[in-house]
């Protein structure tokens, strides 16, 4: 819970004992007339619902952060990380305990805050820029340098309305990345782009971190936030969970996705899900090739992935999928049913399973994260969808039939592979049959 | 946590520039007739009020050629309406900004209540032309006229932070204003003189914060129209108490717009 450092020495952000409430279980957001009229008249059968239930989105959490710290912060979807951004920059206000921050804040919830559709680029930048706390000066200065970043200069005199989704993200945060506050608090900004505008994103965030500024950073990007901060704080359930070294925290908070290796995955009583539920992932298990579980999955092994899966109701065109991490949170592989192009026209009603079929394993040992979805052909509709909700841990196999201990210091992956020495002068060299598959000698 | 800071507002006052040029470069975006619309709007009602008031009803205008006497009332009124119909969703249509950035919130009410000022100058100009075409002498009290505006801009600031801080929360708001500025139009002198309503009336009407702000700018305009301190000076102490009350209930419900928006 708490930091054990004990030269406190220039906080600039100090928050104490810090809870949210919110009220949940109206229909809508917003409140009626009506209702307000009726309870202040006492006539309770006019109102729709009477029970309002409250949760606590923050539940007492204290930490202070020095002068040109950058602290990233971690936690499931519904932990409360956004809330306490937003505490921190005065969008929202919490129930009870304190925040103090010293600086200029600027607050970087998603790209582009404020743009108008009907402005054009060069406009909006005036207007973006104003919005997250720029002054015009500033932004007259900087326009150059904006517009570069941006990459947009051929169509700044035109409406974004007619900017693609990608021209905006990259006008947008061409402005933010020459924002120039005391403390950034940045929020899941990097989930969306492709990867060269994360790639740059991150850039600018360093830039940032080397120009000693104070930077908070929520990110699912693990990698990202182990990369760029050294202290990381992990929220659960409201509070703070971990306070500390990114890499140990990180690597805990990982740890405690799922209880830890063994060959089924029981997954029904998983509460972190998203999709309409139609249909399921039960559980998930891995297999020898002869179809026997499998407790110790070896790098190189052949694996059979079984999916056992429940649908309440017939489904059409289904799609089974995963995402693989590792434990740093970078992606590995992203595969399913659909980038095979495998069309399923109806999936009956019931249980079944569905085998992903791996001649060789070719993963380096080290623990590894599955996420699972179930969608349909299109990805828009989600039956299931499971964060991190499996492990898989593989052990150091003797891959290259060598003997040899090889981990994770060698790499993610490795590949069917064979060294060919014949156009090299060696005296009574020799090599060894290597993988599976690849007995034979592809040139000549 | 946050109090009303002064400071603050000087620190954003830029900001407020940039939400009223959005909203009047917005405005006629894409309009074939572009600004005109300014013009278009008063000068079609006044065509349809003096048709309908002025001929066929007979309404008097205390001498004044109608179609001017209405077009007088009709510039500041416009303004009130288009303000404060837009000023109180001010804040719920700009649900992304309020959920995803800080700024002072008033600054988007009072934005929009900047922004209409160029509307209010255009069809000022008109004004002018009318003057000069129905030979209208004006006297030095045309120079009032800003003041009056000015009272016209706290009331109808302090107007939208009440309708937009409780549209947040009460979207019936939303429905409310449009049929509330038909009743308050026709509760306003503008098809119609101040003489026509008989005297133990005038009191109670000029509870209404437009009627002496209507007839304060009438009487800037048209020298013969005298200045009735009795009428404006209700009319102003309302308006005056309006412009508190909104600000005070703003600030109290400014806190919980990001979470109940």
């Amino acid at each position: 819970m708490q930091r054990n450092e004990v030269s406190v020495m220039d906080p600039v952000i100090t928050v104490e004992r810090l809870s949210k409430q919110y009220k949940i279980g109206l229909a809508d957001h917003s409140t009626t007339l009506r209702e307000a009229l009726s309870s202040v008249i006492g006539l309770s059968f006019l109102r729709r619902s009477a029970a309002e239930d409250t949760i606590w989105a923050l539940r007492d959490v204290s930490f202070s952060v020095e002068r040109a710290e950058t602290v990233g912060i971690i936690g499931r979807n519904g932990a409360g990380k956004s809330t306490l951004l937003k505490i921190l920059s005065q969008i929202t206000y919490p129930t009870s305990g304190t925040t103090k921050v010293d600086g200029r804040v600027a607050t970087l919830l998603e790209v582009g805050t404020g743009f108008h559709p009907e402005l054009t680029g060069r406009e909006n930048i005036y207007l973006n820029g104003s919005i997250l706390g720029m002054r015009k000066k500033e932004v007259d200065r900087k326009l150059d340098a904006i517009i570069e970043f941006s990459g947009v200069e051929r169509f700044l005199d035109t409406p974004i309305k007619r900017y693609s989704t990608g021209m905006r993200l990259r006008l947008g945060f061409a402005v933010a990345a020459h924002l120039d506050p005391d403390i950034l608090i940045v929020d899941e900004v990097l989930a969306v782009g492709d990867a060269a505008f994360q790639k740059k994103c991150l850039n600018a965030m360093e830039s940032l971190r080397a120009g000693s500024r104070t930077v908070l950073f929520v990110s699912h990007n693990l990698a990202a936030v182990e990369n760029l901060c050294k202290r990381c704080i992990w929220i659960d359930a409201g509070q703070v969970r971990m306070d500390g070294e990114s890499r140990s925290v990180i690597q805990a908070y990982l740890g405690n996705m799922t209880g830890g290796p063994a060959a089924t995955t029981e997954l029904q009583n998983l509460e972190q899900r998203r999709g309409n539920g139609k249909m399921v992932y039960r559980s998930v298990q891995f297999l020898s090739a002869e179809g026997h579980p499998q407790e110790v999955i070896r790098s190189g092994d052949p694996v059979v992935m079984r999916f056992h899966y429940s649908a309440t109701e017939p489904i059409a065109h289904p799609s089974f999928g995963f995402r693989m991490y590792t434990d740093m949170g970078s992606l590995v592989t992203d595969t399913s049913t659909w980038h095979h192009g495998i069309s399923i026209p109806i999936l009956e009603q019931g249980d079944g399973y569905v085998d992903l079929e791996i001649s060789c394993l070719n993963l380096m040992p080290a623990k590894y994260s599955l996420s699972l979805w179930l969608t349909d052909m299109t990805g828009a509709l989600v039956y299931d969808n499971l964060e991190h909700g499996v492990i898989l841990e593989v052990e150091a196999g003797n891959i290259y039939q060598s003997g040899r201990e090889l981990d994770s210091r060698f790499g993610l992956v490795f590949f069917p592979q064979k060294w060919n020495l014949s156009g090299a002068r060696t005296q009574g060299a020799q090599v060894l049959n290597d993988l599976p598959g690849v007995g034979e000698s592809l040139i000549r | 946590m946050r109090s009303l800071s002064f400071k603050e507002l000087w620190r954003y006052r830029e900001l407020l520039y940039f939400f009223a040029w959005r909203e009047v470069k917005v405005r006629y975006r894409q309009a074939a007739f572009g600004v005109a619309w300014a013009v278009i709007q008063p000068l079609l009602a006044m065509i349809i009020f003096t048709l309908l008031f002025g001929r066929l009803a007979r309404v008097p205008s205390d001498g004044i050629p109608y179609p001017i006497f209405c077009y007088s009332a009709l510039v500041p009124w416009t303004y009130f309406s288009v303000v404060l119909a837009q000023g109180s969703n001010s804040l719920i249509n700009n649900e992304a900004l309020l959920t995803k950035v800080y700024f002072p919130r008033v600054l988007l009410p009072a934005g929009t209540v900047l922004a209409g000022v160029v509307d209010l100058v255009i069809g000022s100009l008109l004004l002018v032309a009318l003057m000069l075409y129905y030979r209208v002498q004006p006297s030095w009290a045309l120079l009032l006229c800003p003041v009056v505006v000015l009272g016209f801009m706290l009331v109808t600031l302090g107007l939208s932070m009440l309708l937009a801080a409780a549209n947040v929360k009460y979207r019936d708001v939303k429905h409310a204003v449009p049929f509330l500025l038909q009743i308050w139009m026709f509760a306003t002198p503008i098809i119609y003189p101040v003489s026509m309503i008989p005297e133990r009336f005038r009191s109670i009407l000029a509870l209404n914060p437009c009627w002496g702000m209507v007839s304060a700018f009438r009487a800037c305009v048209f020298p013969q129209l005298p200045f009735d301190f009795q009428l404006i000076g209700p009319s102003l102490g309302v308006g005056v108490l309006l412009f508190l009350g909104g600000a005070y209930y703003f600030y109290r419900a400014e806190k919980s717009f990001a979470d109940l928006i």
